[in-house]
């Protein structure tokens, strides 16, 4: 059975394997004979290329850094305010029954209407991106922040009374690990909401970053650098989130009991 | 029932008040006061040239959020009957999912130039997704014993899966709906930012620029309240569906 099951696994990995590079070879193909054409998408290969090239010759470093910096500035805010929030609202069901409805439609409005009035606000830079993205990922930490303190099981929290720990830390050393695996959930849409919040707005207005770059090599047909900035993009969020998927899942495995 | 409606009556009073300090310590240059937004957002809603924005966001919206939801079902149904290539597609629909679409916008403009078919694409994409997820997980938490009955009535897998499994799943599906269509939504009005002359998205991005606070303000507050009822309704359809099911 475990053996068979084995078998299974490796050749869904392996058919993986072969779509993915059947996907990436057709588009190659549909890249070089003209089906695409340049204007519209370089080769994938040249994409790879542009990114090498941009990382050893290091001419965008700054704003790489820029980005990376901000990303992380926004997610720090909204899991660390978030969590805080959360964990108040699910203290107070009162407060929670009527603002739960409002988190849930939260999400369907784009946030970043609001960048335009932050700019206003905090000028153009680095704070005004950087509240964006905290906008942007905070609900989704509050809520599974929420989420996970309705699945603490009973037990752990008896025993934390029995050691008379007061609220604080009582949350900090019993309830927050025991959430784990929802905050983690947290964590991981935090992270992509903050970079939708923040590479938005760089493409709306911004002195540097990732999302100016690619704008402005977008206004100037610079393919290489928009197609190389892109992949980097990319590239960058599918490493964090598939890390993050994997200690989340570790988690869910050893608090197995939801 | 009753002290939760009171209690939303307080909270929204409690956010008008804060809105309006905010306004007062702020200032007339950075947001509106809330009596003032709203008289705009009713001016605007008596405005022709504003229901042609609407009516150009609407048409985009409607047409994005029926192609996701028919293909998004389609291609769920399939990949959760077909365990196996629901395995192989798995990781790449999740990681599909969880990229930010934004970052593509660039790609959509290139590939579809500015205009209707830009927006809709845009839609397209941020509402597919979650979609196929729900249908995909849905058909795969059906009861073991109905693929058996469908088994013992020799129907057609088209048969199964239409009389058999998407009822059985609908619940389900239709969370997934809901995701869809807020995403939907929102890839429509991400569209209209970037690739469009027409459209709410557009008229609340230019009057951004030309720095009408009230406008945008007045805009923001007609999508929040078209967006949070959208959303009740599907909530409330859903749940109806939970109790006869």
């Amino acid at each position: 059975m475990i053996a068979s099951s084995q078998a299974r696994l490796s050749s869904v990995i392996i058919t993986r394997i072969v779509v993915l590079t059947a996907l990436l070879a057709a588009l190659e193909l549909a890249c070089r004979l003209g089906v695409i054409d340049r204007v519209t998408m370089i080769p994938p290969t040249e994409m790879v290329a542009a990114l090498w090239q941009i990382l050893a010759s290091g001419r965008f470093d700054s704003d790489i850094a820029f980005t990376t910096g901000n990303i992380a500035a926004a997610v720090a805010l909204a899991v660390g305010l978030g969590f805080f929030v959360g964990a108040g609202l699910h203290a107070l069901p009162r407060l929670r029954r009527v603002i739960e409805p409002m988190l849930s439609a939260y999400y369907a409005i784009p946030t970043f209407i609001f960048y335009p009035l932050l700019i206003v606000i905090f000028g153009v830079g680095r704070t005004a991106l950087i509240v964006m993205g905290a906008m942007f990922a905070i609900v989704a930490m509050i809520v599974n922040t929420i989420l996970g303190l309705d699945r603490v099981s009973k037990v752990v929290l008896q025993s934390a009374v029995m050691l008379r720990l007061d609220w604080f830390r009582q949350l900090i050393l019993v309830r927050l690990p025991a959430a784990g695996p929802h905050l983690v959930t947290g964590l991981k849409l935090a992270v992509t909401y903050s970079v939708i919040g923040i590479v938005a707005g760089e493409f709306i207005l911004a002195t540097s970053g990732i999302g100016k770059r690619v704008a402005f090599a977008y206004d100037n047909f610079d393919n290489n650098t928009m197609y190389g900035m892109l992949l980097l993009l990319l590239l960058g969020v599918i490493a964090v989130n598939g890390l993050l998927s994997t200690w989340e899942r570790r988690l869910h495995r050893r608090f197995g009991q939801q | 029932m009753k002290s939760t409606r009171l209690d939303t009556a307080i909270l929204v009073f409690g956010l008008l008040l804060v809105w309006q300090l905010l306004y007062m310590v702020a200032g007339a240059n950075v947001i509106s006061a809330p009596l003032a937004t709203l008289i705009r957002a009713g001016q605007l809603l008596a405005d022709e040239r504003f229901w042609l924005h609407i009516k150009s966001t609407g048409e985009a919206f409607g047409l994005a959020g029926i192609i996701a939801i028919v293909l998004g079902i389609a291609v769920g149904l399939w990949l959760g009957f077909r365990r196996f290539a629901g395995d192989v597609a798995d990781p790449f629909i999740n990681t599909l999912y969880s990229i930010p679409k934004i970052t593509l916008y660039p790609l959509i403009l290139l590939a579809f130039g500015l205009g209707m078919s830009a927006k809709v694409a845009f839609g397209v994409i941020h509402g597919l997704f979650p979609v196929t997820i729900f249908t995909m997980g849905a058909v795969r938490n059906v009861a073991p014993i109905y693929y058996r009955t469908a088994r013992i009535m020799r129907l057609t897998d088209f048969a199964t899966l239409a009389t058999i499994m998407a009822p059985a799943a609908l619940p389900e599906i239709l969370a997934g709906i809901r995701i869809g269509v807020a995403l939907t939504l929102l890839g429509t009005l991400i569209g209209e930012f970037f690739a469009s002359t027409s459209g709410v998205g557009f008229a609340l991005i230019r009057a951004s620029e030309t720095h009408a606070v009230t406008d945008v303000m007045a805009i923001t507050l007609l999508l929040f309240v078209f967006a949070a009822s959208v959303n009740a309704l599907l909530n409330f359809i859903q749940r109806r569906l939970r109790h006869n099911g």
